[in-house]
C-alpha cells in the first residue's frame, strides 16, 4: 500500500508530461475538472437560448455570471487547503450569525426570507455560501478527532449540521437546507460513520419524516402531495410536473430536435428555463442528449472522487469527497423531480439552469477541489 | 487534549475513506441508473402516450362561423349584407380581474351600463374556455386606434373583426326579412350546437328566421397550434366552412318603398302579391324600427322605447295584425250570393239607407244615411251598398258565408315563409258553438255580410284573397322566398301544396264581380274613382271602412269627435291590370277613416311602381326584368 502510494504520487508529479502541464497547475487550476465544466457550460448554454424562448439577452445575462462564476472558482482555487481548514471554524460561526440575521431582518421575496440586504442594494444569501461552510466545518471537526468516528462526534457532528439546515428550512428554502444537511451528512460518510449507524439514522428518518410533515408548511405539503399523485390538481401544483413529463416523454429517444420543443416553445411548460430546463433538453434532445450529458455529469464527479481520493489531508478528503457527492445530489434531486421521481423541490440543475447565486456558489465548490488537486506537496505526511 | 479518545491512525483512515468514496461513487453509479431508467421509461417505454399528450395540449380544432347567406330582392337590389365590424373582446381567463379590466376599456371608450351587464350575461354563457366574449361591437376608428394603443397593457383584451349582419335600407324590410340577433341559450338547444360553433347570430324573425337552416351554411374548422395561453400561434390545417345560401325574394324593391312612402308616418300594412306565383312584391308594416339595432344587442333603453310605444313599431301587421275586412269581401260575398242563388246581377232592391230583420226593431244602417236608393249587385259592389249586403247576407246564412270564404284562405294560415302568422276568423254557427258556446244569430250574418262582427283577417289574408279573386278562382300560396341560390347556381324553390282552385258553376260570376270592382276605381261614382286620376292601366278594387268603435243607434260618426285610436280603419284591395293581373294589394291604414281615400292612394302608388315599369319596358324592348 504504502509503495503503491508512493509509485502513484511519483508518477504523476516527477514525470516529464505532468510538469508540462503545469501552467494551469501554476495558477491551481485542474485541467481535467475545468475541461468538463466548459463542456458542460456550452451545452448548458444551448439549453439555454431554447428554453428562454430563444432570448439571446438571458443567454448573455447568463455567461456574465459564468465568467463572474470562473472568477470566483479560480479565486477560491488559489487558497490553499490549510488555510480553508484553519478558517472553518470561524467561517462557520459567520455564516450562522448571518442565518439568525436573515430570519431577523432578512428582505422577503416569493413569499421567502433567503436575503441579507447590503449597502448598496445588493442582496446575500446567506444559504448559498452554507453550502460549502457546512462541510468544511464538519470536515474540520471530523478531521481533528481519530476515524471513525465515535459516538460523540458523530452527535455533535449531527448538531453543526443541523443547526444551518432548521435555520434554513425555516426561511423556508427545503431546496438548500437540503443540500446542506446533505453536504454534512457526506462528509460524516466518507469519515467512515458505521454502517449500523447509517442503518440506525435510516429508521430513525421514519419518524423524523412524520415529525416533519406536521411543521412544513402548506405549500410544501402540497408539493408532496402533488408528488404522490400529480393528477389531483393537473390545473394547480400539479401542472407542473404532469407538463415536464410529458415533455421528457414526447422527446423520445432522439429528441424534437434543438428549438423544437413545443412543450417549452409554447409554454406550457412552467420554469422551463430554470429548475425545469432538463425537461427542454429532454425534449429536444431525447434520451440520447440527456444520457449525453449525465455521462458528463458522471466524468466530473469521477474527477471530483478522484480527487478526494488523492487529497494528502483527511481535511481535503472529506471536503472534497463532500463537495462532490452535494454536486451530485444537485443532479439527481432535479432531474428526478422533473422526471416525477422525487417531489418537486427548488433545486437547479447544476451549470445549466439559469440562476444567479446557486452557479457562483457551484462554481465556489469547484475552485475548492481545484484547490485540493493543486495545493498538493509531495510527502507531505 | 486530556485524554485523547484514539490516536490518529493515517493510513487506517485512508483506506476507510478509499473504502467510502468507492461506496459512495457505487451509489451514484445505481443513482443515475435509476435516472436512467425512469428517463427510459418516459422516453421510450411511454414514448406514445406522451407524445399525444403534447400534441393534444398544442393542437386544437377551432371552428369557423360560415357566412350568412345574402337577401336579394328580385332584381338582384342586396338587401341584407355581412358587413365586418370591429368589435373589443376578452378572454377571461386570460385577464385576471374582469372588473378592473372593464374599467380600464371604459376609461377609453364610452361603455354604457347595458353593455357591461350584458357581457356579463354572455360570460355566464356556456362557451369554450380561451374563446373571445365580445365586450362592444362597432367600434368607430377613433376607438380601435385607442383601444390598439393600450392592448399591451391589458391581457387577455383583444380587437375582433367580424362579418356581421347588416340591414341597408334599415327599417324598411324590418318586417319582411326580419333580423338576426345573438344567438340564445334556448335557440341554443334547437339547432346542431357543433354546427353553431362559432356562430353568434341566428335568425329570430321573418325571412331570416324562416330560412335560419339555408342562410347559416356549414361550419368550418381550423386545426391550430395554440400556447398555453390559448394563443394560435400556427395555423395547421383549415377545413373552410361552406357559406350560408343566397336568398332571392319576390319582393320588388321599387314596390316596397313606394308602400314605405304613401304609408308615410301612419300606422298600417300594404302588401302586395305577384297573383301568377304567389310570391309576395312588397310587405311593409308600419311603423318599424331599424333592424340593425337587434344585430348587436339593442340597448335596454331602446327596446323599452320599441315596446312600449303605443304605436307598436315591433308588431307585424302584415301577418300578426288581424282587423275586420269590411267591405273588402264584398266582391266575394257577391260572388258567393250568384252561386248559391241568393241573388242574381239583375235583382234590384230599394235602399232607404238602413236595413230591418222582421222581430227585430234594430237598423242596420249604411254608410250613406239616405241610402242608394234603387241598388242591383253591379252598383252595390261599386258603391260599397251595405244595405244591398245585409240583406244579401240574410239571404245567404252564415254558413254559406262561411264555407264560400274559406277556400279563399279566411280563418286560416295562409302559411307563407314566414314565422308567427295569425290566422285571422272566418265565423260560423260551428266556430261560435266551439268558441263561444253561444248559438248564432240572424243579426251576426248580417254585420258579418259587411266583414264587420267576429270576421277579422290578416293583410297577408287580404291580399292573397284579392289575388285568388284577380286569378279568377285559381289558388296562389303566399311565398316570400322565391329561389335559393347556392355554389352560385339559383335554383326555384319548390312551390308548396296548395288546395284545389275555386270552381264556380257560372265563370262569368267572376268578371262581373271584377266588373263592379273596375267601377269602384274607373266609374266616377266609384267609391274610389279619386283613384282613376292619371291612371295607365285598368284596374279593380274595393275599399272598405272597418269600425273599430261602435257608435251609438242614433249617433252620427264624426271622425273628428272621436280620438283618433278610434277611428275606423281604412283598408283597399285592388289588383291591376284587370285582363292579366299581375299585381294583387291589400292596404289597411289603423284608424286612417275612409278606405277608398286613405288606404286607396297607397294601393294605387304600389301598383304604379311595379306596373308602369314593366309598361314602360313592354313598349319598348320584350320584357327584362331578370337579373343579369
Amino acid at each position: 500500500m504504502i509503495r503503491n502510494d508512493f509509485q502513484r504520487q511519483f508518477r504523476s508529479h516527477n514525470s516529464p508530461v505532468t510538469r508540462r502541464t503545469s501552467l494551469l497547475q501554476a495558477i491551481h487550476l485542474d485541467p481535467s475538472l475545468l475541461g468538463g465544466l466548459l463542456l458542460l457550460l456550452t451545452a448548458g448554454l444551448f439549453v439555454l437560448y431554447s428554453a428562454s424562448g430563444e432570448s439571446m439577452p438571458m443567454v448573455m445575462r447568463q455567461l456574465t455570471r459564468i465568467v463572474v462564476g470562473l472568477i470566483v472558482m479560480m479565486f477560491m482555487a488559489q487558497i490553499s487547503p490549510n488555510s480553508y481548514k484553519r478558517w472553518s471554524p470561524w467561517l462557520y460561526v459567520i455564516g450562522i450569525g448571518l442565518l439568525i440575521g436573515v430570519l431577523v431582518i432578512g428582505t422577503q421575496a416569493k413569499g421567502a426570507q433567503r436575503w441579507l440586504p447590503l449597502p448598496g442594494g445588493v442582496r446575500f444569501q446567506p444559504s448559498e455560501v452554507m453550502k460549502l461552510i457546512v462541510p468544511m466545518m464538519v470536515s474540520w471537526y471530523l478531521a481533528e478527532r481519530a476515524l471513525p468516528p465515535q459516538w460523540k462526534p458523530v452527535v455533535a457532528s449531527c448538531v453543526l449540521i443541523l443547526i444551518p439546515t432548521l435555520l434554513i428550512a425555516k426561511q423556508p428554502d427545503l431546496g438548500t437546507s437540503l443540500l446542506i444537511a446533505s453536504s454534512g451528512i457526506f462528509a460524516l460518510f466518507l469519515s467512515g460513520l458505521r454502517w449500523r449507524v447509517i442503518g440506525g439514522f435510516a429508521i430513525a428518518l421514519i419518524p423524523i419524516a412524520t415529525g416533519a410533515w406536521f411543521l412544513m408548511r402548506d405549500y410544501q405539503k402540497q408539493r408532496v402531495l402533488t408528488f404522490l399523485d400529480p393528477e389531483r390538481d393537473p390545473w394547480g401544483t400539479g401542472w407542473n410536473i404532469i407538463q415536464s413529463k410529458t415533455a421528457i416523454g414526447s422527446g423520445g429517444l432522439n429528441g424534437k430536435g434543438w428549438l423544437n420543443g413545443t412543450q417549452a416553445h409554447l409554454d406550457f411548460l412552467p420554469e422551463s428555463h430554470t429548475d425545469f430546463i432538463i425537461a427542454v433538453m429532454a425534449e429536444e434532445f431525447g434520451l440520447v442528449g440527456v444520457c449525453s450529458l449525465l455521462i458528463l455529469y458522471f466524468a466530473i464527479i469521477g474527477r471530483g472522487i478522484y480527487i478526494a481520493m488523492n487529497a494528502q489531508d483527511t481535511y481535503s478528503r472529506l471536503l472534497a469527497g463532500s463537495i462532490t457527492l452535494t454536486f451530485f445530489v444537485y443532479i439527481f434531486v432535479n432531474i428526478g423531480m422533473v422526471s416525477g421521481l422525487l417531489p418537486v423541490v427548488g433545486v437547479p440543475l447544476p451549470f445549466v439552469s439559469y440562476g444567479g447565486t446557486s452557479i457562483v456558489t457551484l462554481f465556489a465548490g469547484f475552485g475548492i477541489l481545484m484547490s485540493v488537486q493543486t495545493h498538493r506537496k509531495l510527502l507531505s505526511r | 487534549m486530556a485524554k485523547p479518545a484514539t490516536l490518529k491512525d493515517h493510513y487506517r483512515e485512508t483506506r476507510i475513506f478509499r473504502s467510502r468514496a468507492l461506496a459512495a461513487t457505487a451509489i451514484v453509479v445505481v443513482a443515475m441508473l435509476v435516472l436512467v431508467i425512469r428517463l427510459f421509461y418516459l422516453q421510450v417505454y411511454q414514448h406514445e402516450t406522451y407524445s399525444t399528450k403534447a400534441d393534444s395540449n398544442r393542437i386544437s380544432k377551432h371552428p369557423i362561423a360560415p357566412n350568412r347567406g345574402l337577401i336579394f330582392d328580385r332584381n338582384g337590389v342586396l338587401l341584407a349584407d355581412n358587413q365586418p365590424t370591429y368589435s373589443v373582446s376578452i378572454i377571461k381567463e386570460l385577464a385576471g380581474d374582469i372588473d378592473q379590466t372593464i374599467e380600464d376599456i371604459g376609461n377609453l371608450i364610452t361603455l354604457k351600463e347595458g353593455t357591461t351587464k350584458r357581457f356579463k350575461k354572455r360570460l355566464s354563457q356556456r362557451r369554450r374556455p380561451f374563446s373571445e366574449v365580445p365586450l362592444r361591437y362597432r367600434l368607430n376608428e377613433e376607438e380601435i386606434a385607442k383601444l390598439s394603443v393600450n392592448l399591451h397593457n391589458m391581457p387577455g383584451v383583444s380587437i375582433e373583426a367580424s362579418l356581421v349582419r347588416s340591414y341597408p335600407y334599415k327599417s324598411s324590410l324590418a318586417h319582411a326579412i326580419g333580423y338576426v340577433g345573438r344567438i340564445n341559450e334556448r335557440e341554443i338547444k334547437k339547432v346542431n350546437a357543433n354546427n353553431y360553433s362559432a356562430t353568434e347570430h341566428i335568425g329570430k324573425t321573418g325571412v331570416e328566421r324562416f330560412y335560419e337552416d339555408q342562410l347559416h351554411g356549414q361550419v368550418g374548422y381550423q386545426t391550430v397550434e395554440t400556447n398555453a395561453r390559448g394563443k394560435i400561434t400556427r395555423v395547421l390545417d383549415r377545413e373552410a366552412p361552406t357559406p350560408g345560401d343566397n336568398l332571392h325574394l319576390y319582393l320588388d324593391w321599387a314596390t316596397q318603398q313606394a308602400a314605405i312612402k304613401a304609408i308615410g308616418d301612419r300606422r298600417g300594412a300594404a302588401i302586395a302579391i305577384d297573383p301568377n306565383t304567389g310570391g309576395v312584391l312588397a310587405f311593409v308594416s308600419m311603423p318599424a324600427f331599424d333592424a340593425n339595432l337587434f344585430v348587436t344587442g339593442i340597448d335596454y333603453k331602446s327596446y323599452q322605447g320599441l315596446q312600449g310605444s303605443r304605436a307598436r313599431p315591433l308588431f307585424n301587421r302584415g301577418i300578426q295584425g288581424q282587423y275586420p275586412p269590411g267591405s273588402t269581401i264584398k266582391p266575394i260575398v257577391a260572388i258567393a250570393g250568384v252561386e248559391k242563388g241568393a241573388t242574381n246581377w239583375e235583382r234590384k232592391i230599394y235602399d232607404p239607407g238602413w236595413y230591418k230583420l222582421e222581430n227585430d226593431d234594430h237598423l242596420y244602417r249604411d254608410w250613406k244615411k239616405y241610402g242608394h236608393g234603387m241598388v242591383d249587385l253591379d252598383k252595390a259592389i261599386m258603391r260599397s251598398c251595405d244595405t244591398y249586403f245585409y240583406e244579401l247576407a240574410h239571404n245567404l246564412g252564415i254558413d254559406n258565408i262561411h264555407d264560400f270564404m274559406a277556400p279563399f284562405g279566411f280563418g286560416t294560415r295562409t302559411h307563407i315563409d314566414l314565422v308567427s302568422e295569425k290566422p285571422g276568423i272566418l265565423p260560423s254557427r260551428f266556430w261560435k258553438k266551439a268558441t263561444k258556446s253561444q248559438p248564432w244569430y240572424p243579426g251576426e250574418t248580417l254585420i258579418a255580410g259587411i266583414g264587420q262582427g267576429y270576421m277579422l283577417a290578416t293583410p297577408l289574408q287580404l291580399a292573397v284573397s284579392t289575388a285568388i279573386l284577380a286569378n279568377r278562382g285559381k289558388i296562389i300560396a303566399p311565398r316570400m322566398v322565391k329561389s335559393i341560390e347556392a355554389d352560385g347556381y339559383i335554383e326555384d324553390l319548390a312551390t308548396p301544396e296548395k288546395n284545389d282552385d275555386i270552381i264556380l258553376k257560372d265563370p262569368l260570376n267572376w268578371e262581373k264581380a271584377i266588373a263592379g270592382m273596375e267601377k269602384v276605381v274607373h266609374h266616377p261614382r266609384g267609391t274610389a274613382h279619386k283613384l282613376a286620376k292619371g291612371i295607365q292601366y285598368k284596374m279593380a278594387g274595393k275599399s272598405g271602412t272597418a269600425q273599430v268603435f261602435t257608435i251609438k243607434q242614433d249617433e252620427k260618426y264624426d271622425a273628428s269627435k272621436i280620438s283618433e285610436w278610434h277611428r275606423d280603419h281604412a283598408l283597399f284591395v285592388a289588383f291591376a291590370p284587370i285582363d292579366n293581373p299581375t299585381i294583387a294589394v291589400a292596404v289597411i291604414i289603423e284608424n286612417g277613416g275612409g278606405g277608398g281615400s286613405n288606404a286607396g292612394p297607397v294601393a294605387r302608388a304600389m301598383v304604379d311602381a311595379y306596373l308602369l315599369p314593366q309598361l314602360a319596358n313592354a313598349n319598348t324592348t320584350p320584357s327584362s326584368q331578370e337579373k343579369p
